[in-house]
């Protein structure tokens, strides 16, 4: 801004116009534009006050005094522009600079996405269809679209050559392996495999995703909110998705036309598999403009998961009831700690490390050791009974993965608990969270590729 | 003097309106304007202007520009449309109706004050607070 039309204005005066500026920039109703146009105001009534023979700072002081109090101004401004109130995720923004990288960035996403859409129909050109050669698909589930993804960050991270080579050499081993193994055709070995693949191979999207900050805890922190962003958007996408496709079956149909097959062989593969690149390049999009959506759903929910887990274990001390043991039992309870640790990571994810510890922390510490006391239960009742069950690879993957589920929330409620006793650092839970991301990797892979052998492919 | 809130909205558009006929104006004029034609009684908070003015546009009563102040500043400047001309001929009809009226009332009424009470007439005349 010109201040030489004010000759008494000094360095002092424009740091307090700079202040008041700043102060009202902050103010979600009053945009950029506004602020101008009111500085204007208030500059030339300073320049009018002073010309009227007051000091500067005096004229500053009765300028902002007129203008009014900001709270009352702010809300004039959001009653008339009350859409400014709801963020908007504007994927053109006027900064042409930035303009132009969104757009690009946006022809990029759009053209690996349709890449992955393809890549689901390419095993039809060997011949290979969906409803004939329906386990080529379940074994190679990871590889319609994780490449592509990975592929689309290391173009947009320009990711070293070295790194790529190790991308690459990752897909190329997985994807080898899984197809050569003589797995019998939808045999229990095959979908464990097909199903952990892709929680090992997503590590390797992650080492695209965080590129050069891989190492350090921040670019791994942001690996995981971008995982649970991208999860939350997928899932919006999908449920438009079915909308819509709900829609166009029944208008085709009005006019006695099926689409059924087209549904099944084309649309919805080709669409579920783009669908994760375009959710991928919007939660990228929108990071900085909207709120993050996986930190408030955990803050809704740790409170009502706490109390369900609770009243369980009551439950279980009061009625002495035992736990079956079935493997959707398991299974069960690895899901279960796995939303526990999701709300913990994503409550995690949006907390001030350098905060203090408040009754929400509490809260986290409190869902955290229930799920491990309930877990605990169920793990007892199972190694007890462990000797006359047998160890079936379904049985035995369920339990590896709470077990590394167990291990990480044990520690991390140890973590947690010295945070909130003053003896230890917020920092250090953030740390064992974000290095303990290659063991869920590493767990996943053992079921992908050791179990088979172990188990004789069966 | 102290102008109630309700009062200040509703009149608020009118008298911009009518400035802004008089020719374009920015916000720091339009209200230095108002100051000198209420002879300094009707004081608005300098920020509240602006976002009558932003209304106006939305209404499309006005229209801004981004010019140039005489010593080089950013300064938006705001236009009366034609919808805001036709505008304001109505709420000009509206206040007419009204202020006829209010003089009809305070006209008669001052009347009979003054012819009932023959004594001390001065009184209700005197600003209050003397």
């Amino acid at each position: 801004m010109n201040s030489m039309n004010t000759p008494n204005a000094s360095g002092p005066l424009e740091d307090e116009i700079a202040q008041w500026r700043a102060y009202l920039s902050r103010r979600q109703a009053v945009q950029s534009v506004d602020v101008a146009e009111l500085e204007d105001h208030l500059r030339e009534q300073i320049s009018s006050l002073t010309g009227a023979g007051l000091a500067a700072d005096e004229a500053f002081l009765v300028a902002v005094k007129r203008m009014g109090a900001l709270d009352g101004l702010s809300r004039e401004f959001a009653r008339e522009h009350s859409d400014r109130l709801w963020k908007q995720l504007v994927l053109a923004p006027t900064d042409s600079g930035a303009d132009a990288a969104t757009q690009r960035d946006g022809i990029a996403a759009l053209g690996f996405a349709i890449g992955a859409g393809v890549a689901v129909k390419v095993p039809v050109l060997f011949g290979m269809d969906l409803d004939t050669h329906e386990s080529v698909y379940i074994r190679n589930l990871s590889f319609f679209v994780l490449p592509l993804l990975t592929a689309y960050f290391a173009w947009k991270r320009q990711v070293g050559t070295a790194t790529i080579r190790a991308l690459v050499a990752a897909f190329a081993v997985a994807a080898i392996a899984i197809n050569v193994l003589p797995f019998t055709p939808a045999g229990t070995t095959e979908v464990l495999s097909a199903l952990h693949l892709p929680i090992a191979l997503w590590l390797v999207v992650g080492v695209s995703y965080a590129s050069v900050r891989w190492k350090e805890v921040d670019g791994r922190m942001d690996f995981i909110r971008f995982s649970g962003e991208l999860f939350i958007y997928y899932v919006l996408i999908a449920l438009g998705g079915g909308v819509l496709t709900g829609f166009m079956a029944s208008i085709f149909l009005s006019v006695g036309i099926r689409v059924d097959t087209f549904f099944q062989q084309w649309l919805i593969p080709c669409c579920a598999a783009g669908a994760v690149i375009v959710a991928s390049w919007l939660v990228e999009a929108k990071k900085s403009v909207v709120e993050n959506m996986a930190p408030v759903l955990a803050r809704l929910f740790t409170p009502m998961f706490a109390l369900v887990l609770i009243a369980f274990l009551v439950t279980l001390l009061v009625t002495g009831r035992p736990i079956e043991i079935k493997r959707e039992i398991l299974i069960m309870f690895d899901g279960l700690l796995a939303v526990v640790l999701g709300m913990l990571l994503y409550s995690m994810s949006a907390r001030d490390a350098n905060a203090e510890p408040t009754g929400y922390d509490a809260l986290q510490v409190i869902l955290v050791v229930a799920a491990l006391a309930a877990d605990a239960v169920a793990l007892w009742a199972m190694a007890t009974r462990i000797g006359e069950l047998g160890s079936t690879p379904n049985r035995l993957a369920g339990l590896g993965m709470n077990i590394v589920l167990l291990v990480n929330l044990a520690w991390s409620a140890v973590l947690y608990i010295k945070f909130m006793r003053g003896r230890g650092e917020f920092a250090a839970l953030e740390r064992w969270q974000t290095s303990y991301l290659p063991v869920y990797a590493a767990w996943a892979a053992v079921v992908a590729i050791v179990f088979p052998f172990v188990f004789g492919f069966v | 003097m102290e102008i109630s809130k309700d009062l200040t909205a509703a009149s608020s558009t009118p008298i911009v309106l009518s400035i802004l006929n008089d020719g374009d104006s920015y916000g720091y004029a339009i209200l230095k304007r108002v100051r000198e034609l209420s002879g300094g009684e009707i004081e608005w908070t300098d920020g509240m202007l602006y976002p009558v003015l932003h209304r106006l546009e939305r209404l499309g009563h006005i229209k801004a520009r981004w010019g140039e102040s005489e010593t080089g500043r950013q300064r938006k400047y705001y236009r009366i449309t034609a919808s805001g001309r036709a505008h304001l001929d109505e709420e000009r009809r509206q206040w007419k109706v009204v202020n006829t009226t209010m003089r009809g009332i305070w006209g008669s009424i001052q009347v009979a004050f003054t012819r009932t009470p023959p004594a001390r007439p001065l009184l209700l005349l005197a600003p209050q607070g003397i």
